[in-house]
Formats: C-alpha cells, structure tokens, sequence
C-alpha cells in the first residue's frame, strides 16, 4: 500500500500519469497484425488546410509540446522577483537551449528597459570615463560563442541529500546558447585602463542593482558584453539589452541589463561576494570568490520526469560541461558506479559549453543505478557527493558538481536516489 | 579592433595628410594608453561621462570606506525608519518575518548544522551593509533612502548584532571604517586547486571501483517537488 502511495505521489508529482509502462515485445507484434486505422483512416490534418503563413508571425512550439516549459519551485524563495526557475533539461537534446526555456534567477524581478534609455558607463581608474547608448555598442567589432550559464547554487538543494525528483530541479540552473557581442577588452581600451586597474565592478540597471567585483584578467580575457543570444535579442528576463556573459564562472557574476562597469585596485566585497556566492565550509570558514564552475555531468534520459517507457533498445542521454574547459570523456555507469563505459559524445565539443553524450543501450526491465562522470581537458574528474562533502561538508549551498544517481525501477520509473 | 576598422583608420589618415591636420580630422582626440595590457585603437565611440553622471550611478563603497558619502545617522534615528520601513520583511528585531531574511544573531552558529548566517553572524565587511542598503532596500522600492538615512539604518543593525552596544551610537563617514565585523577573517580566497586536488585524475577507475551500493535516500520520501501542473500557464 505504501509502495501504491509512493508511486501516486511520482506519478502526479512528475506529471507522468500512466507512463514507466514497459511494453512487452509480444503485444506490440499483436497490435501490429491489425492494421492501424492512423494509417488507413484519412486524418483531419490530411484532408483540411492548416494555418497560413499570416497566423504566426513570431513561431511557438507545438500545443502538443505544453509541458516543456520553466518551472519553479515555491518553496525556494520569499518572493517571485528574487527567486529562480528551472530549465526543463530532460525534454531537451543537441546543446543549444531555447531561448524561451533558458532558466531565469532575478534579484529584483525582470527590468524591461527600452534600447533607446539603455546606457552604459565606464569609470573608475580609467583615462576617460565613458558612456555608450546601445547604437554605440552595435558599432563595434563582435564575436559569436557558445557557452554554458550555470547558476552557482545549481543542485545546491541537493547537499544533504535527495530532495527533488527531477533532473529538472536537480540541474536545471543551467542554460547554453550562441551569444553575440562585443569583447569586454574593446570597451575597456576605449576608455584606457589606467596601469593600478585589477579589478572591475559590474553593476546592473535593476532594481537589485546586481554588483560584482572581476578580477580584470577574466574581464581582458573572454568577457563579452552580449546583446543578442541564439541570433536574436537578448530576452527581457535575460537583461535585454545588454548583459556580461563570463564563460566558465558562476552565473551570478553575468550581470543582465548592465548599465556600468567601474574600474578599481581592489574588489568591492559586494553582497553578491560575501553574503552570497561564498561557501561556508565545516569548520566555520568560507571560501570567497568561488568562481570558477567545476566539470559537471547529468544523465537527463531517464530520468524522473522522463522513465524508461520500453524494454529493448533505449537511448541514455545527458549534459556533460566544465568551466574549465572543453568536456574530453563522460563515463556512465548503469551500477551505482561499480562499472563504467565510456559514453559517445555527439555534436559539437566547444570550451566552457554544453556536451550532449549518448550511450545505446538494452534494457531488460532490471534495476538501474544510473550515474554518469565527467572528465575536462584539464583531467579534472567530476566527484561524487560524498567526496565533495568530505572536503566542504554539506553547508557550502554552491557549487554542488556531484555526481547524480537515478534509481532505474523495474517497470521504468525512475527516482533521485543517494547511494553508499 | 578589427583589421578592417584598422584599415578605415589608416585610409582616413592617409587621405587628409596633405592638409597637415591629422589629428582633428581623424576625429576623437587620441588618449594616451597606458593600460596593462595591449590596447587596441580607439574606436571613437561613446562619449565622455559627466561628473554629475558618475556621481549618479557610482554609489559603491568599498571596505576602506572609498565611496562613503559625507553623512551620519544614529542607532535611534536607524531603529525609527527600521520599523517604518523594513521591519514588515525583516521583523522588529532583524529576526526576520515569514520566509524573509534574517539580519541579526546567529553569532557562533557557522559550525552548526544549521548555521544562521546574518549581517553579525557572518558578513565580513560594514561596507557592504551600507552599499547593499542604499543600492537595493527597501525591497520594491530600492534606491529612495538619503545617505543619512543608509548610515541611521547600518547604524540600528549594528546595534541589533550587539557589535555597537551604545544607543546613542552615531555613525558617519569618519568613524566608519573603524568597525570590525566579527566575522571578517574567516573568509579566504577560493583555494579548490590546492585543497580538490585528489579531483584531478588521468585515469579514474572503471570497473571493480566500489562496493554493490546501497540506496540511502530518496527524494521522493521528502515529497517537496512541485506538482507537474505548477509550471506557468502557456495558453
């Protein structure tokens, strides 16, 4: 009866009614004996004339694809304007995430900024302080790059234990897409650092006016200043227009709607550095300026919201990422981590991105303990939990790159699970 | 800088070199660059910003008080605008109300199972009490307090994490770096490199590599995932 309970409650809480059905073989060869009247029978869609060009202007996904969408979750958060939403990662493949699912974390609700009021200024330790309208920045030489944004308390709920059951909520904090913009370095020699310049304030034209210190070698390395994300404008809740894209770090440090950057000898020690984005360790310490995001890995298919519905041949499909770099090898394991093979990567492999990896495998309707492994190009190898909380303890809330057990059950449903 | 802007630049000095005046045609004034790393050339885009523009949008303060306004405030006039303010979020004593954030107590909890990381608990720096609070607060109405009012408030909270003991304790640009935050040393760079070094690994095991696990906790034994039907409406 329990087991009954427990099972209603997956069901409605993954929004699954009536999958983790493993059909057998034998049903299938009767079903196809009949003929199938989706096949026989004329369809409406066959007979009658569908929306014309005119009806949408700007494309929508499918009525059938509704439940692909961000959520939430409550309980998180005081209040909706400083809070966060997930990526539904499991109903997503290749790399590139939709703009319309790119998970969101606002601290004081989504800025809706007219280009035309946006500006952004530059001070501090600089020759000249400057301001530019949007038509300045879109004015100067750009570069297009795809990279992963990965909140910094992605799977933070997690570091006591199995909390939510999903890779959704586990992972969700994290978005990948193709931004344009303009290097950070263009901006700053048009001003022209002064030779104390170390650090760089970022600051956002919220009402949270979000700010952060960057050590000013990142910001002359790869930070861009993006206006457009996946070939068109930045979404609102993505800081249109302007918004620092920082690849490899914490996805607090790329401020949306940026309206300034100041220059200085020494970090601000902001809120967003101290009371924040540090991680409290056992002995009552805390790491600062945490922000690089560590090699990362997620098998996505199964998963909770997304159970083995077929015995026979399936698919194993995952995320693997670094911040350090580019992802050289994801290993899963089908056995809590007794044995591993190496998964196939598939698509493109780019610095600081999303990696898509598959493994083809035969499933027989026994149990699984799914995990998978990432390895980067600097040989870093993703840990295990318990690893993590051996050096960091279990009150650090950020930077949670464990490794993540689903528990594969015999008729496909699938479970957030913590093994030892 | 791009080579074809490059070349748009060299074509404009090129064709006006006859007329012997260089630089006022090739637009923006050249700055002097002494930046750290290699400049590229000058675009000339953008505009110089106004001190009236920088005093508007730089309100940052750092811990050594670089950015302080001149302005002052007492525990007194701080605990007034508090409870008209912020204490509906934060609660009378900066205990907090609901779900909203605690301020004050939580000192000696950081090893704790459950630490209570407030403004005295935990924050290094009074700095960024004062940056936060005049940037960001009140919540839905952020940057409408005066700088007198920011210094009233820092100076109530301090008082409320016993850090200021004195009620009639004034704050202001002039004493305020002289306040030492509890917590302040027990914060130190990211040091992962060093201390997660046992996570570099060429060759990680790959078969025989632990034990037949065992399951020792489920998320769905918790049961505080949303329902599937709490995503927002897209219809």
């Amino acid at each position: 009866m329990r087991d009954l309970v427990n099972r209603r409650r997956f069901l409605s809480a993954a929004g699954l009614a009536g999958a983790g059905i493993a059909i057998s073989p034998q049903v299938l060869a009767a079903e196809a004996a009949k003929p199938d009247p989706l096949i026989t029978e004329v369809q409406d869609w066959q007979r009658y004339l569908g929306d014309g060009v005119d009806r949408r202007p700007y494309g929508s996904p499918s009525k059938f694809e509704k439940n692909v969408i961000r959520r939430d979750v409550s309980w998180l958060t005081a209040s909706a304007e400083s809070s966060v939403n997930f990526t539904p990662l499991h109903e997503l493949d290749g790399i590139i995430t939709p703009s319309g699912l790119c998970f969101e974390r606002h601290h004081g609700g989504v800025a809706e900024i007219d280009p035309a009021k946006h500006r952004l200024m530059i001070n501090g330790l600089v020759e000249k302080p400057l301001v530019f309208t949007m038509d300045d920045i879109k004015r100067m030489p750009r570069t297009n790059r795809i990279h992963f944004l990965e909140c910094a308390a992605n799977s933070g709920m997690e570091w006591r234990g199995a909390q939510l059951n999903g890779c959704q909520f586990t992972h969700g904090m994290v978005h990948n897409v193709m931004y344009t913009g303009v290097p950070l370095k263009v901006v700053l020699d048009e001003a022209g650092l002064r030779p104390n310049a170390k650090w760089l304030m970022l600051e956002g034209g919220d009402a949270s006016g979000m700010n952060r210190s960057l050590p000013i070698e990142k910001g002359l390395d790869d930070v861009l200043l993006a206006f457009a994300m996946n070939g068109e404008a930045l979404r609102p809740e993505q800081g249109y227009p302007l918004r620092a894209v920082i690849p490899g770090w914490e996805g607090n440090l790329w401020v949306k709607w940026l309206r300034r950057i100041e220059v200085g000898d020494q970090p601000w020690q902001t809120r967003e550095e101290t009371s924040k984005y540090t991680d409290l360790l056992a002995d009552g310490r805390s790491r600062k300026h945490t922000f690089i995001m560590d090699a990362k890995s997620v098998v996505t298919n199964p998963s909770p919201q997304a159970p083995l519905k077929y015995r026979g041949r399936n698919v194993l499909s995952g995320f693997a990422w670094s911040g350090r770099g580019t992802v050289k090898r994801v290993d899963v394991s089908l056995d809590g981590g007794r044995n591993w093979r190496t998964a196939r990567i598939d698509g493109p492999v780019l610095d600081k991105s999303l990696t898509r990896f598959y493994v083809d495998f035969d499933w027989n309707g026994e149990e699984l303990m799914v995990q998978s492994r990432a390895m980067d190009s600097t040989n870093y190898v993703q840990p295990t939990k318990d690893e993590l909380r051996k050096v960091r303890g279990v009150n650090s809330i950020y930077h949670n790159n464990g490794i993540q057990t689903w528990l594969v059950h015999g008729n496909g449903e699938t479970e957030n699970v913590e093994l030892v | 800088m791009s080579s074809l802007s490059r070349l748009f630049a060299a074509g404009v000095v090129a064709g006006v070199l006859g007329c012997g005046t260089v630089s006022a045609v090739s637009g923006e004034s050249p700055h002097s660059s002494t930046s750290t790393a290699k400049p590229t050339a000058k675009m000339g885009l953008g505009r110089q910003a106004l001190p009236e523009e920088i005093a508007a949008w730089d309100t940052d303060v750092r811990p050594d008080g670089r950015g302080l306004p001149v302005g002052r405030g007492t525990v007194k006039q701080g605990d007034d605008l508090f409870q008209e303010r912020c204490a509906s979020c934060h609660g009378e004593f900066g205990q907090g109300a609901g779900r909203w954030p605690v301020l004050a107590g939580g000192q000696g909890t950081l090893k704790a199972d459950r630490p209570d990381k407030t403004i005295g608990s935990f924050w290094p720096d009074l700095s960024t009490v004062y940056d936060y609070i005049k940037r960001a607060m009140p919540y839905g109405n952020a940057r409408s307090l005066t700088d007198d009012e920011a210094y009233a408030l820092v100076a109530f909270l301090l008082n409320l994490n016993d850090i200021v003991k004195d009620e009639n304790f004034e704050l202001s640009d002039k004493n305020f770096t002289s306040i030492k935050m509890p917590n302040a040393d027990a914060f130190f760079d990211d040091d992962r490199e060093a201390s997660e070094k046992r996570f570099w690994n060429k060759d990680p095991c790959m078969s025989n590599c632990r034990d037949v696990p065992h399951v020792t906790g489920k998320a769905i034994s918790i049961d505080v995932t949303p329902d599937g039907k709490s995503g927002p409406k897209v219809d």
